[in-house]
């Protein structure tokens, strides 16, 4: 018989959500808690596999006692707190933010920003046509991905997933200060002579669509890229022994990009270059 | 760890510069030539990377030898230290006193902030330009704040080579900065620390009263004028007792922030996790800010004293004085008076004699005034970007190197000694009954004896200002420094205490009293202000890295508007101002819309 090890059984909290008791398991952050009650709350820097840099802020919420707003993606629950979603300062602040995310960056490949800008009624326009931008030309520098800078908010994800929470390549790292912060690998050469080892977990993270596969990047400049006629199978890779799951995105019978389940408890979303890039034999047909 | 390096190897120079501070590598792993044992055994990994926090230190040593950081040199320095090159790019890209493409080995620093720029520093700037154009070997930097506001306008001058050699020159004219500039070995010698002290000498001061009097070389000097007689009392009494007399006299930091010292210690003194540490905070970047440059140049070894002390009752034994970058002369009088302690038996394993342990390591800052946060310090220390850290975790559980750290002000550590020299209770009659003991006050702007002043809290601030000599004509007065707010005039009964500024709706911030006439163009400090904290910002919050530059594009576009035109930029000022102060990670965010916004709301500015 095997016995599943349950850890040590977690104390609950009881707290507040807009007024309506809620209890949670000690270590829950104010987002999990938010998520379990059905309460929306938007997120953009957190990730379901990495610690979160609460860098983004669109997920603030009031908490009694509190002189700022705190970030509901890695606040700790603590027993007894009043926590408050929806109220006009906390709605303000989550405004203001898209639209200087929206005013800087390219949204346009990030799913759900442009349903939070209508509910927010945001208006990145209002700073105007000079309002400065990132203005960067797509960095297309091999033939596995493309990093589009353009489109980072600077979420930190890429950084992390390839740093200290899972790869330990640590090529990737946030360079410069200020609104002329950027993520970029040493000396801020070409990925090719980087320390970069093309396992591709930091495109697995990225929210916005700044990292992508080639093959993604490619489609979508040809106007081909079809999410809706895309198909999803996940099976075993058939590489190596550790076994990872791999999901075959596959459009018009060919495999256009390969991610890995985050639920899965070997993987956690993350593969190597062979799982994630190596599909083109499997599309060999001569 | 997954460690590459390029192709790019360093150049003798830049080798022995490193070599200098880590000693020569030991083999191949760290960069040696190979020899037969390296095929035998590897060495590096844990042991190695914990040396992470030499980083810092490490770009430290290139850019003084060679004036910038090639990618050779970075490459070496990470092999040496086991650090991914990319985070060590990230890293020396983060300081504004480092470069990573080439430049003159002589950089010559022109402060453009506030006290310097309503003496004059666009004039100085565009003079030094036109003297020292391409070719002259000489890069000209805009700057902020010095710390030298008191002789504003003020240039610092760094030549790189084997030593590194700087010069100050302030008050600067042409002339004499391109003078330190083109031979920083010969530029006259800074007048002493005490002449920015115009109360020097005067006997009833507590935290000045040796600066001009004692030899800031000599610890004899400092011991015949009272010096660590605190020590001894504090050894008498045992931590715990220190730490009750520190509650007792009511003291509270000096920093900014106004948090009650007793607390900190005894909350990092009461934690199961070791090592403890102490940090004292001398990044002093606030525009307007020299105080704790004047008290480590003009006194150093009290706060060698007061840092022990600190120590002894938080139950540390390792202390790390983190210093601007920009400051020198302070750099070498620390650097000499903790040699000499520790030479003394001042410092090191049994202090006293008392089988006590403590020892100061001096870390350089490296232009960066976020660092001056309290997180954002421990990451520079430990060799990663100055970016601040979310709390919770408070540094009192987890700090530096993820220890209990106790990080106070320069400022708030020698005000130590008078407590334990005089007893609590006869501190805390000094003040008002929430601000107790004396203030120090840097005073700079339209006054006739610009300086640091020591004054019991609750002085107001006109009485501050009659002593400095405020001059006519008098628009606007800057308290607590670029994050703090403009008082009107009119408004100069305001009681110098942590409650009446509050009161007042302003703050006392580090002590910054930056005065103004009406010669000085209100739109264009502002704009300078705004400058000021988007340059400054660490980046990686949004509301603060965006929100700023939003900021600052609209101060620019009513730079010369008032009224109606105005209205519209200046209601998105106040939503963006309010969801940086709602929402940015740290106080550089929360605050950098705080002056502005006073002075839209007490001065009229577009009216
Ligand atoms: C952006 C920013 C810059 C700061 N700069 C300094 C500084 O230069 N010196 C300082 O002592 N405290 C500075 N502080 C405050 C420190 O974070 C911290 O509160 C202080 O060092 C604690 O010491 P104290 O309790 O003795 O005041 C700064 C805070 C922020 C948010
Ligand atoms: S590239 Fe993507 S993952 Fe990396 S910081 Fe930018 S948005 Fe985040
Ligand atoms: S993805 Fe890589 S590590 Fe995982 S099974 Fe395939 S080859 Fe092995
Ligand atoms: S508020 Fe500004 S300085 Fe502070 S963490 Fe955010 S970006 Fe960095
Ligand atoms: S999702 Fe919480 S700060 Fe970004
Ligand atoms: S030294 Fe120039 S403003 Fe302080």
């Amino acid at each position: 018989m095997t016995v599943t090890s349950l850890g040590i059984p977690r104390r609950l909290l009881e707290f507040t959500i807009d007024g309506a008791p809620v209890r949670a398991p000690e270590g829950s952050t104010i987002l999990d808690a938010c998520r379990s009650a059905g309460k929306d709350v938007p997120t953009l820097c957190q990730g379901d596999t990495l610690t979160p840099k609460n860098a983004c802020r669109v997920c603030v919420v009031e908490v009694e006692g509190a002189r700022t707003l705190v970030p509901a993606c890695s606040r700790k629950a603590e027993a007894g707190m009043e926590v408050r979603t929806d109220t006009e300062r906390a709605r303000h602040s989550r405004k203001v933010v898209l639209e200087l995310l929206a005013s800087s960056v390219d949204l346009s490949t990030t799913p759900e920003v442009a349903g939070w800008l209508k509910e927010y009624e945001a208006k990145p326009d209002r700073f105007g046509p000079d309002a400065a931008r990132l203005d960067e030309e797509p960095r297309i520098d091999n033939d596995l991905y493309v990093r589009d800078y353009d489109k980072c908010i600077l979420c930190y994800k890429c950084v992390d997933a390839c740093g200290d929470q899972w790869q330990n390549t640590f090529a990737i790292s946030v360079v410069g200060r200020g609104f002329d912060a950027r993520i970029a690998v040493e000396h801020d050469g070409p990925l090719t002579d980087s320390a970069c080892v093309y396992c591709g977990n930091c495109i697995e993270v990225c929210p916005t669509g700044a990292l992508s596969f080639k093959s993604e990047f490619d489609m979508r400049a040809a106007g081909t890229w079809d999410e809706s006629a895309q198909t999803e199978t996940t099976t075993v890779c058939a590489y190596c022994g550790v076994g990872c799951n791999l999901t075959l995105h596959v459009q018009d019978n060919e495999i256009v990009k390969v991610t890995s389940p985050h639920d899965n408890p070997v993987t956690h979303g993350n593969l190597c270059i062979k799982g994630r890039f190596g599909y083109q034999h499997v599309q060999n047909r001569d | 760890m997954d460690l590459h390096f390029g192709d790019s190897k360093p150049t003798d120079e830049e080798r022995a510069a490193v070599d200098t501070l880590l000693g020569p590598p030991e083999s191949s792993w760290e960069g040696a030539d190979r020899s037969d044992a390296d095929l035998r055994w590897a060495r590096g990994g844990r042991e190695a990377r914990e040396r992470r926090d030499l980083l810092l230190p490490g770009l430290h040593a290139v850019n003084d030898r060679i004036g910038w950081i090639s990618e050779g040199a970075l490459d070496y320095l990470c092999r040496r230290l086991t650090v991914p090159p990319a985070e060590a790019y990230g890293v020396a890209t983060f300081y504004a006193m480092f470069s990573v493409k080439p430049r003159p080995a002589t950089v010559l620093h022109v402060c453009t902030d506030l006290a310097c720029a309503a003496a004059g520093s666009a004039e100085l700037c565009a003079g030094v330009e036109a003297r020292l154009g391409l070719g002259s070997g000489v890069s000209v930097e805009r700057s902020p704040c010095l710390g030298l506001c008191e002789r504003a306008p003020a240039a610092l001058a760094v030549k790189a080579g084997d030593p590194v050699r700087t010069a100050v020159s302030a008050p600067a004219t042409v002339e004499r900065a391109v003078l330190a500039a083109s031979s920083p070995g010969s530029a006259p010698e800074e007048p002493a620390a005490a002449l920015a002290v115009p109360q020097a000498g005067d006997p009833s001061l507590m935290l000045l009263n040796r600066v001009g009097v004692v030899d800031p070389a000599s610890l004899d000097d400092y011991r015949a004028h009272g010096g660590y007689t605190a020590l001894r009392q504090a050894f008498a009494i045992g931590p715990a007792g220190v730490i009750r007399e520190v509650t007792d006299a009511g003291l509270v930091g000096r920093g900014g922030a106004a948090f009650p010292t007793g607390r900190k210690w005894q909350a990092t003194a009461s934690q199961p996790d070791h090592p403890h540490y102490l940090v004292c905070n001398a990044d002093e970047s606030e525009p307007g800010t020299f105080k704790d440059r004047v008290v480590m140049e003009g006194d150093p070894y009290s706060l060698v004293e007061a840092m022990t002390i600190a120590a002894y009752a938080v139950g540390a034994h390792k202390g790390y004085l983190y210093l601007r970058g920009e400051y020198p002369r302070a750099l070498r009088r620390m650097e000499h008076a903790i040699g000499q302690a520790r030479a003394r038996g001042l410092l090191g394993d049994d202090i006293l004699g008392q089988g006590y342990a403590f020892d100061i390591e001096i870390r350089r800052g490296a232009g960066a005034y976020i660092c001056g946060e309290e997180t954002a310090l421990f990451n520079s220390i430990e060799g990663y970007r100055g970016e601040p850290r979310s709390k919770p975790p408070f540094p009192v559980e987890k700090g530096l190197f993820g220890k209990p750290t106790a990080e106070n002000n320069v400022e708030t550590l020698v005000n130590v000694l008078p407590i334990l020299t005089m007893g609590a209770p006869a501190y805390a009659a000094i003040g008002t009954g929430t601000s107790t003991g004396p203030k120090l006050f840097c005073v700079s702007g339209s006054v006739d004896r610009p300086g640091i002043y020591e004054l019991p809290f609750g002085a107001t601030l006109g009485e501050l200002l009659d002593l400095a000599g405020v001059r006519d004509g008098l628009r606007a007065v800057l308290l607590g420094g670029a994050a703090g707010g403009f008082v009107r005039p009119d408004e100069l009964d305001i009681p110098l205490t942590f409650e009446g500024t509050r009161e007042a709706g302003t703050t006392l911030g580090s002590g910054v009293v930056l005065a103004f006439d009406d010669t000085v163009p209100l739109p264009r400090l502002l704009l300078r202000i705004a400058e000021f904290f988007r340059d400054e910002s660490c980046g990686q919050c949004v509301p603060c890295r965006v929100g700023t530059v939003r900021q600052e594009e609209a101060l620019h576009r009513i730079v010369e508007r008032t009224g109606a035109d105005a209205a519209a930029d200046i209601t998105l000022l106040r939503e963006v101002g309010r969801a940086m102060k709602d929402a940015s990670i740290c106080g550089l965010g929360q605050t950098a819309w705080n002056a502005v916004e006073s002075a839209i709301d007490r001065l009229g500015a577009y009216e």
